[in-house]
């Protein structure tokens, strides 16, 4: 695909951004849209951004569990960039009104204390990298309409983030089976689903020691301090006004996180 | 929940050793209800009572009890809000690392649970969550190995508690640990087949917490005119979804804290 219909494709997903709405989904315009080409839409989308002021923060792993990867017709996971706009803090009410299609996710985030440099990355690799693990919600969304995502779509909409908090607990990684951590999700004070570490990949440390590798093929730097959502470990879980999720990891702490307000769509 | 028993005392009698005929036998048979469309959730009991009374007079030791239909989604299914409850017998109890024969079973399943071993006996009505624990002496991973005598595993509840909870066999094994020590909310679990992973969960599944389920299953047991005797070995209900098994499979269960569980399944 040429430089100007990727930045073309990358400044429409921005402005949807931008203005809460959706677009078509962009393979049903270009049928012949290679992944390749979807994350140089990324990064044409991430620029604009950081040029509106943001910085980048961290990256976000998607498309981890199998259901997800069969669903999608793909044998491995995605990633998006996660910027400074996108952080909320614990306790602090989500205006869905910032949002077009939110849907709620309790992961666990990994903050690296080394940079993490691929090819050849192990997830032990990972775990001597990692400063602490923290449990977290991703609130994805998508400007793609009605999330008629191919992974395409979703790779070019910077992996249908949306904005993202951490709970206060940090744990270390080498006092923590993160593998087989449970995690209970609880909405509005009922539970909502279960799951554990071993959703996301086998084990949490594989979706970051995959990061790392293809950020490494890619040549982009992935720094210590950056912060990482290893991927979803709960069912995606449709927010409304008054919405409070709890997701609590075992062994770990939980991470709350309220919502107020209207979304776009 | 009501007990009320609506069927003969002939009738308990011919559907109990229709069920045991079923079980011993190791095949399927229509559900109790297509006969008997009026049975209770009390003649469901009454016939599996019955059932217990047999195997104890045939030389079976009751080593404990399980609950059945612990999580919301199976409750729901089956229109009510509290589990079922089965006993455990010494013929059900399978060694950890075992290999089972399926050739006495009808259509196998495995599902991982956390099991509990009494030091108190325990009484409802009005057991709690704290009770539970107080009694508890130890906690442990376990495998049900559950098996409907109804065929295509299609039953209502009054069915599939005459036919002793789909009880079949069970593992427990691990590491035994205080449940004092433990979240025992938030517990992580992996079920894998033939090492692929096909279940996964945490505790909290089990009703909200698997002190709860044995809770009510205490409860429950009061309403049988039943308690729970010191020594006791309680399975609180499945984490993950029941999982069939076939001759072949080799099933771990891995659980945060607490081990794992593996066995064998053969011919």
């Amino acid at each position: 695909m040429d430089e100007s219909r990727i930045r073309q494709l990358g400044d429409e997903l921005f402005d949807a951004w931008r203005a809460r709405r959706t677009v078509a989904p962009l393979v049903e315009r270009e049928p012949d849209i290679a992944l390749e080409d979807a994350y140089r839409i990324q990064s044409r989308y991430i620029e604009r951004r950081l040029a509106a002021g943001e910085t980048i923060i961290g990256k976000k792993i998607g498309v981890t569990s199998k259901p997800v990867q069969d669903f999608l017709g793909v044998f491995q996971p995605d990633f998006g960039q996660l910027t400074s706009g996108m952080v909320h803090e614990e306790g602090e009410a989500i205006d869905l009104g910032t949002l077009i299609q939110p849907k709620a996710e309790a992961e666990l985030a990994f903050v690296l204390k080394e940079d993490l440099r691929g090819p050849g990355v192990t997830a032990m690799d990972v775990i001597r990298a990692t400063d602490y693990v923290v449990p977290c919600f991703e609130i994805v969304d998508s400007r793609i309409t009605d999330w008629q995502i191919r992974i395409q779509d979703t790779v070019a909409d910077n992996a249908s983030c949306g904005v993202f908090v951490l709970g206060a607990s940090r744990g270390d990684p080498r006092r923590l089976d993160i593998t087989l951590a449970g995690m209970v999700l609880e909405k509005n004070g009922e539970l909502h689903s279960t799951g554990v570490g071993a959703a996301v990949q086998g084990s949490p440390a594989n979706a970051v020691a995959w990061l790392a590798n293809t950020l490494g093929e890619l040549g982009i730097p992935f720094k210590a301090g950056e912060v990482i959502l290893s991927g979803s470990q709960s069912a995606l879980v449709p927010v409304a006004d008054g919405d409070e999720l709890v997701c609590t990891v075992g062994g770990l702490g939980s991470c709350r996180v309220k919502f107020s307000g209207r979304s776009a769509a | 929940m009501s007990m009320n028993i609506t069927l003969s005392r002939e009738d308990v009698v011919r559907l109990c050793e229709r069920i045991e005929g079923a079980q011993r036998r190791a095949h399927a048979i229509p559900k109790l209800t297509d006969e008997y469309p009026g049975m209770t959730i009390g003649d469901g009991y009454a016939v599996q009572t019955e059932l217990r009374r047999r195997y104890i007079a045939q030389g079976h030791r009751l080593v404990g009890w399980k609950a059945g239909l612990t999580s919301k989604a199976k409750m729901r299914q089956m229109g009510v809000d509290v589990p079922s409850i089965g006993f455990l017998t010494d013929r059900m109890a399978r060694a950890e690392n075992a290999v089972i024969s399926t050739s006495d079973l009808v259509h196998p399943r495995v599902e991982c649970e956390v099991a509990f071993v009494m030091k108190k006996a325990l009484a409802g009505p009005g057991c709690t969550r704290q009770d539970v624990l107080d009694a508890t002496d130890h906690v442990l991973p376990a495998v049900e190995i559950i098996d409907s005598r109804f065929s295509g595993f299609k039953f209502d509840l009054a069915s599939v508690i005459a036919d002793n909870g789909s009880s079949a066999r069970f593992v427990g094994g691990g590491r035994a640990r205080h449940a004092d020590e433990l979240d025992l909310r938030t517990l992580g679990v992996v079920l894998e087949k033939n090492g692929e992973i096909v279940g996964m969960g945490a505790s909290a599944a089990v009703l909200g917490h698997p002190a709860d389920a044995v809770a009510m299953l205490v409860n429950i047991l009061a309403e049988l005119g039943e308690s729970l005797p010191a020594g006791s070995f309680v399975m609180s209900g499945g984490i993950t979804e029941a999982v069939p098994v076939r001759p072949g499979d080799s099933v771990v269960a891995r659980f945060q804290e607490l081990g794992s569980v593996s066995m064998r399944f053969v011919e």
